[in-house]
C-alpha cells in the first residue's frame, strides 16, 4: 500500500441549518485515507457517512475544518473548481444507480468518457463488471444489479483517483450485491483507484482495507484489515 | 379541526407557490380578457342608452328645407310620435386664428325660453344662453378643446354667406354629436368639425327662417313602428322640400358609436375565448404534469388506505385552489382593467357620465372555464396513478423503455455526443409530450401573430387608404354641386397641379328588405386622385353602365356583381333608379358606392354638375390656396389628407382599436407563460438526471443543455406550426377589430411572422435562462438522496 494520503480531514464540521434548529452533521472529523486502499465506511442512520462522503467527493461543502486531497483543500475550492475536481477525479455510484434511461448501457459510459482527460474505452469499462455482451441495452431492459455494474463502469471509466459509493448494494439482493462488489473490488485491485464505499452491511467490512466506523457525526473506530477478504468470500 | 391532507394541500401549495402562481396568472389572464371585454361593452352600451334617453335624443329625424312651424302640430298627431320638436340647422364656416383652411361647423337652434323637448344638451362648462342675446353661442366642447377656446372667448363664423362674431358663453355635449364629422366626410374629428348651438330667433333669422324649421325631430311612443312613422312624416313634409325622415339607426354619431360599440362586441365573443382556450389548454398540460410528479405521494396515501376517490378530492381542491385564486385575480382584475377602459371611453367619447356593469354570467363562464379545464388536466393524470397499486407507485417508476423508440438519435450515432443523445431520445420517446408542448407553445405564438397581424392590419390599411386609394392633398367640397366650370377657377390658381372632380350624391340603396343610406361618388372613368381599387393594388376602372359597391356593402345588402340594385337617390329630384352592380371594390375605409360621373349626371338629368374636386397642390404653396378658398362663396369646406390621414389614425389607435394593445400585451403574457412552465416542467421532471450530470462532473451549462436543447427543439419545431395557427386566428380577430367605418385587412406578411417568431425565441431565452438559474442551484446531494 502506497503512503500517501489521498484524503485527509481536519476538523471537519457540517451544521446543517442555524440557531436551536441546527443539525450538527459532523462535530469535527479527523481521519487519513492512504492512496489506493479499500476503505468502507460503517455507522447508523444519521451519523455522518453519507455528509462525510457529499463533502469529499465535492457535492457539499463543509461549514468548519480542513479537507485535503492530495494537500489540496476541497472546502476552499469554487463551484467550477469542484465541478472539474469532480470531472478529473472523482467516481461516483449510488443506491438508485442514476442511470440516463434515454442511453443505452455504453452510451451512458460514454457520457462520461466523452468528458474524461484518459478515459478507458467504454466497452472495455462495461467488460470489467461483466456487462460488455449488454451494451447496446437500455437501463429500462437491465436488471437492479446489471444497473448497478454499468453505474460502476460508468464511474470507473474515467479512471477516477476516487471511486465514491453511498450503499451500492442497498437496493439488491445478496447474490447481486456480491457481484457488484466484486466488481468494486476489481476497481480497487487492478485500477488502482481509492475505493470508499458507505454500507449498512457490516458483513462488507471483511473486503475492506480499512474499517472506519462513525456515530454522532464523528469517527467512532478505525480499525485496518490486513488481511481483506475477496467479495466472493463475504458472508451476508 | 383541519385535517392532515388539508395541511399537505397548504404546504404543498406553498412549495409550489412559484409554479402555482405562473399558473394562476395564465388563468387570471384568460378571465381578466373575458371579465373586462364584458365589462366594458356593457358599460358602453348601458351608458350610451342612459345618455341617449337623460337627453332625450330622437327616434327619428325629418331633415326639410323650410317648413312652417304650424306643421309640427300635424307631425304630432302622428300615430305613434311622442313628442315633436323643430328647429333650424344650417351650415357654417369658422374661422381659426392662425390656421389657413376653414373649418366646417353645423349650426344648431335651441328654444329659447324653454327646454327642447328633444336633443337636450348637457352644458359642461360656462352658462346657459341668454335669450335676450343673439350673438351667445354654446360650442361643443371637444371642438373647443381641440383649440383651446374657452366661455368668454369670441367666435367668428360666416353663415349664410354672412360673417358674423360670437361670443362662447358655454362649451356643450350631446347624445346627438358623440362623434362629429363635417357633411360628406368618413373620418371624425374634433378639431374639424364644430357643432355651434345658438337661440332659435338669432339662427332663424341667419338663414330667413323665421316662422319655420327645417329639421323636425320626433320621439316615438313605446312600441310604434318607425317605418310607418318615417313614411307619414314623408308624405307630410314632401310638399316643403322634405330630404327623408330616418330613425336613429341611420343618425351619424349614432351608427358609428354603435358600429364601435359592435366591433367591441364582435372582440369579446372572438378574442377572449381564444385566450381562455389557450390559457385552458396550458392549464390542462401544467396541471396533469404536476399530478403526475407526485406518483409517490399518491402511492403512500393509497398504501395507508386512502380512497381512489379521497386521493382524487384531494388533488381536485389543490387544482381548484389555483384555479379559483386564478380566477379571482382575472375578476378582480377584469373589472378593475374594464372599468378603466369604460372610463378611458367615456372620456374619448365624451359621455359626462359612466354606468359600469358587468354581466354576472361573465364570472361563471370564465371561473368554470377555469376549474373545468385544470380538473381535467387532474383526472386525467391521477387516472394513470390509480391504475397502479400502492407499491409500484410507491417504488420510482422504472427507466423509462428507450430501447423501442423511434431513435433517431442511434442513427446519428458517429455525429452526436452523450448529451444531444439524451435530447433526441426523450423528445422520441414520447412524441406525444412532446407535441403537446410543440402545440402549446404554437398556440401562445399563433395568438401573438394574430395580435401582431391585426396590429401589422392596421397600420397596413392606412397606408393603402392614404397612399393608395387616396393620392390627393386636398378635397374641396362645394355648398351644392355646381357646374363642372367652376373646376377651371380651381385649376388656374398657383400651386394646383392636378384637379379631379367629383360627384356626391346621398342615397338609399336597396336589395330587398336589404338597405343602406349611404353617397354615391361619382368618379371620372380613370380616376388618378381617388382611386376605387380590387385586391389591394389593382386601380378599377369606373363604369358607365352600373355601380361598384365596396365589399362592406356587398355583404351588408347582400349582392354579388352582375345583380340589379335600387338606387334611391335623396337629392335634387329624388329619382329612383334601377342599376346593376358592375364590380365589388375593397373597402378599408367607409363604405364606398362608385359609378362614373358622366353616367351618374346623366342618370339625374343634371349633367356637368360637379359637389367639389380633389386636388394635387404644391406644398409650399398650401397655404396660399386654402386662403383663396376660403374666400370663394362656392366653398363648403376644405378637408387635408394630412389631416384625414391623423384623425383616422387617433379613431383607431384610441377607439375601439386602442384594446388590440392591451390584447397584444396578454398574448405575450400568455405565451411567455406557455414557453416558461414548459420548461420549468421538463426542468422539474429531469432534476434527478441533471443532477446526476452535474455530480459526473459536467458543468452547470453541459447539464443545462440536456435541458434547454429540448426546450429549444420543441420552440423551433413551434415556430411554423404557430405560424399556421396564426394565420387561422388572424381573420378572426380582424373580423373583430373591423367596423362599418374601416376594416382591417386579415392577413399575415413575413414580418408579422418574423416578429412572432422573435417574441416567442426572447420568450424561449428567458425562460431558458431563468431555468437555468435553476439548473445552477440544484442541490446535488438532495437531488440524488430522494428519488423523485
Amino acid at each position: 500500500m502506497s503512503e500517501r494520503a489521498a484524503f485527509e480531514t481536519r476538523g471537519l464540521t457540517k451544521v446543517y441549518g442555524e440557531g436551536p434548529t441546527a443539525v450538527h452533521a459532523l462535530r469535527g472529523v479527523d481521519l487519513v485515507i492512504p492512496e489506493g486502499e479499500l476503505v468502507v465506511l460503517l455507522g447508523a442512520s444519521g451519523s455522518g457517512k453519507s455528509t462525510l462522503l457529499n463533502i469529499l467527493g465535492g457535492l457539499d461543502r463543509a461549514s468548519g475544518g480542513a479537507a485535503l486531497f492530495f494537500d489540496k483543500d476541497i472546502t476552499a475550492m469554487t463551484d467550477r473548481q469542484l465541478t472539474l475536481y469532480r470531472r478529473e477525479h472523482i467516481g461516483f455510484v449510488f443506491q438508485f444507480y442514476n442511470l440516463m434511461p434515454s442511453l443505452s448501457a455504453e452510451e451512458n459510459v460514454e457520457l462520461v468518457t466523452e468528458i474524461a482527460e484518459n478515459p478507458l474505452d467504454p466497452v472495455e469499462a462495461l467488460g470489467l463488471v461483466g456487462l460488455d455482451k449488454r451494451r447496446d441495452h437500455f437501463p429500462a431492459e437491465l436488471s437492479g444489479g446489471e444497473q448497478q455494474r454499468v453505474a460502476i463502469a460508468r464511474a470507473i471509466a474515467k479512471q477516477p483517483t476516487v471511486l465514491f459509493c453511498d450503499e451500492p448494494t442497498g437496493a439488491l439482493d445478496s447474490v447481486t450485491g456480491r457481484t457488484v462488489l466484486g466488481a468494486l473490488q476489481n476497481v480497487n485491485r487492478e485500477l488502482g483507484a481509492t475505493v470508499a464505499i458507505i454500507t449498512h452491511a457490516a458483513a462488507t467490512a471483511a473486503m475492506a482495507d480499512r474499517v472506519i466506523i462513525m456515530s454522532d457525526g464523528a469517527v467512532r473506530e478505525m480499525t485496518v484489515n490486513d488481511a481483506p477478504q475477496s467479495a466472493e468470500e463475504i458472508e451476508w | 379541526m383541519v385535517s392532515p391532507l388539508d395541511k399537505k394541500l397548504g404546504r404543498d401549495l406553498w412549495r409550489m407557490k412559484t409554479q402555482a402562481l405562473a399558473i394562476a396568472m395564465v388563468i387570471a389572464v384568460g378571465v381578466l380578457m373575458l371579465v373586462m371585454m364584458d365589462g366594458l361593452v356593457n358599460s358602453l352600451e348601458e351608458t350610451k342608452t342612459a345618455y341617449y334617453e337623460r337627453y332625450r335624443l330622437a327616434d327619428a329625424f325629418a331633415p326639410v328645407k323650410r317648413a312652417p312651424r304650424r306643421l309640427l302640430e300635424e307631425i304630432a298627431d302622428i300615430d305613434g310620435v311622442a313628442s315633436v320638436e323643430g328647429r333650424v340647422v344650417g351650415g357654417a364656416l369658422i374661422d381659426i386664428e392662425g390656421q389657413a383652411a376653414p373649418v366646417r361647423a353645423q349650426a344648431v337652434s335651441l328654444p329659447e325660453f324653454r327646454e327642447p323637448r328633444l336633443n337636450d344638451v348637457f352644458l359642461a362648462r360656462g352658462a346657459k344662453l341668454d335669450a335676450r342675446r343673439h350673438d351667445e353661442i354654446l360650442l361643443l366642447e371637444g371642438f373647443a378643446d381641440a383649440h383651446g377656446l374657452e366661455p368668454g372667448d369670441r367666435l367668428s363664423a360666416t353663415m349664410n354667406g354672412a360673417r358674423r362674431e360670437f361670443r362662447i358663453v358655454g362649451l356643450a355635449q350631446s347624445p346627438e354629436f358623440l362623434y362629429t364629422t363635417a357633411p360628406g366626410e368618413l373620418v371624425p374629428d374634433d378639431s374639424r368639425f364644430a357643432v355651434i348651438w345658438m337661440g332659435e330667433e338669432a339662427l332663424a333669422a341667419a338663414f330667413d327662417m323665421d316662422g319655420a324649421f327645417n329639421e323636425a325631430l320626433i320621439g316615438l311612443e313605446r312600441g310604434a313602428p318607425l317605418p310607418a312613422v318615417l313614411a307619414a312624416l314623408d308624405r307630410l313634409l314632401d310638399p316643403y322640400g322634405g330630404a327623408g325622415a330616418y330613425g336613429l339607426e341611420d343618425q351619424l354619431s349614432n351608427r358609428f358609436i354603435t358600429e364601435e360599440i359592435s366591433g367591441l362586441v364582435v372582440s369579446r365573443s372572438v378574442v377572449p375565448p381564444i385566450f381562455m382556450a389557450v390559457a385552458a389548454f396550458l392549464l390542462y398540460i401544467v396541471i396533469s404534469r404536476m399530478i403526475s410528479a407526485e406518483r409517490l405521494q399518491i402511492g403512500l396515501l393509497k398504501a395507508f388506505g386512502y380512497t381512489n376517490m379521497e386521493v382524487g378530492v384531494h388533488y381536485f381542491k389543490f387544482v381548484l385552489a389555483i384555479a379559483l385564486v386564478g380566477a379571482a385575480a382575472g375578476c378582480l382584475f377584469g373589472i378593475l382593467s374594464g372599468q378603466a377602459l369604460a372610463g378611458y371611453y367615456q372620456l374619448y367619447y365624451k359621455i359626462p357620465f359612466l354606468i359600469f356593469l358587468v354581466d354576472p354570467g361573465a364570472f361563471l363562464i370564465a371561473v368554470a372555464v377555469s376549474v373545468v379545464s385544470a380538473s381535467a388536466g387532474g383526472v386525467i393524470a391521477l387516472q394513470s396513478v390509480f391504475a397502479l397499486t400502492p407499491a409500484v407507485a410507491m417504488r420510482p417508476p422504472a427507466p423509462p423503455d428507450y430501447s423501442r423508440a423511434f431513435d433517431i438519435a442511434g442513427a446519428l450515432k458517429t455525429w452526436l455526443d452523450q448529451p444531444s443523445r439524451m435530447v433526441l431520445r426523450r423528445l422520441g420517446r414520447q412524441p406525444g409530450k412532446a407535441f403537446v408542448a410543440v402545440i402549446g407553445i404554437a398556440a401562445g405564438m399563433g395568438l401573438s401573430l394574430s395580435m401582431i397581424g391585426v396590429m401589422s392590419g392596421f397600420s397596413r390599411s392606412m397606408d393603402l387608404t392614404f397612399t393608395v386609394i387616396d393620392r390627393s392633398d386636398a378635397t374641396v367640397s362645394f355648398i351644392e354641386p355646381l357646374s363642372d366650370k367652376t373646376l377651371y377657377e380651381l385649376a388656374r390658381m398657383d400651386g394646383v397641379i392636378e384637379v379631379e372632380r367629383f360627384r356626391e350624391v346621398p342615397v338609399i340603396l336597396r336589395n330587398g328588405t336589404k338597405s343602406h343610406r349611404g353617397g354615391i361618388s361619382g368618379l371620372i372613368a380613370e380616376p388618378r386622385l381617388s382611386r376605387a381599387m380590387v385586391n389591394e393594388t389593382d386601380p378599377i376602372h369606373i363604369r358607365k353602365d352600373g355601380v361598384i359597391l365596396a365589399q362592406t356593402l356587398r355583404d351588408k345588402l347582400d349582392v354579388e356583381a352582375g345583380d340589379m340594385i335600387t338606387i334611391d337617390v335623396r337629392e335634387g329630384r329624388r329619382p329612383i333608379l334601377t342599376a346593376p352592380v358592375v364590380a365589388i371594390a375593397d373597402s378599408l375605409l367607409g363604405a364606398p358606392i362608385y359609378m362614373e360621373i358622366g353616367a351618374l349626371n346623366e342618370a339625374l338629368s343634371e349633367p356637368h354638375r360637379v359637389s367639389g374636386a380633389r386636388l394635387r397642390i404644391d406644398s409650399d404653396k398650401a397655404d396660399m390656396i386654402y386662403e383663396k378658398l376660403k374666400n370663394m362663396p362656392a366653398v363648403a369646406g376644405v378637408s387635408l389628407k394630412g389631416d384625414a390621414r391623423d384623425a383616422l389614425e387617433k379613431i383607431m389607435n384610441e377607439g375601439a382599436g386602442a384594446t388590440r394593445f392591451i390584447m397584444a400585451g396578454m398574448a405575450a403574457v400568455i405565451t411567455f407563460g406557455i414557453v416558461f412552465n414548459s420548461a420549468r416542467i421538463a426542468f422539474a421532471e429531469r432534476a434527478h438526471d441533471l443532477a446526476s450530470l452535474r455530480v459526473m462532473g459536467f458543468t452547470k451549462g453541459e447539464a443545462a443543455f440536456v435541458l434547454l436543447g429540448e426546450l429549444g427543439i420543441i420552440v423551433l419545431i413551434a415556430l411554423p406550426l404557430g405560424i399556421v395557427i396564426g394565420h387561422g386566428l388572424v381573420g378572426a380577430i380582424a373580423a373583430g377589430f373591423s367596423t362599418d367605418l374601416y376594416s382591417i385587412p386579415a392577413e399575415v406578411d413575413a414580418a408579422s411572422g418574423g416578429g412572432a417568431a422573435l417574441a416567442v425565441l426572447i420568450a424561449a431565452v428567458a425562460s431558458g435562462l431563468l431555468v437555468k438559474r435553476d439548473v445552477d442551484r440544484l442541490d446535488l446531494v438532495a437531488a440524488l438522496k430522494s428519488r423523485e
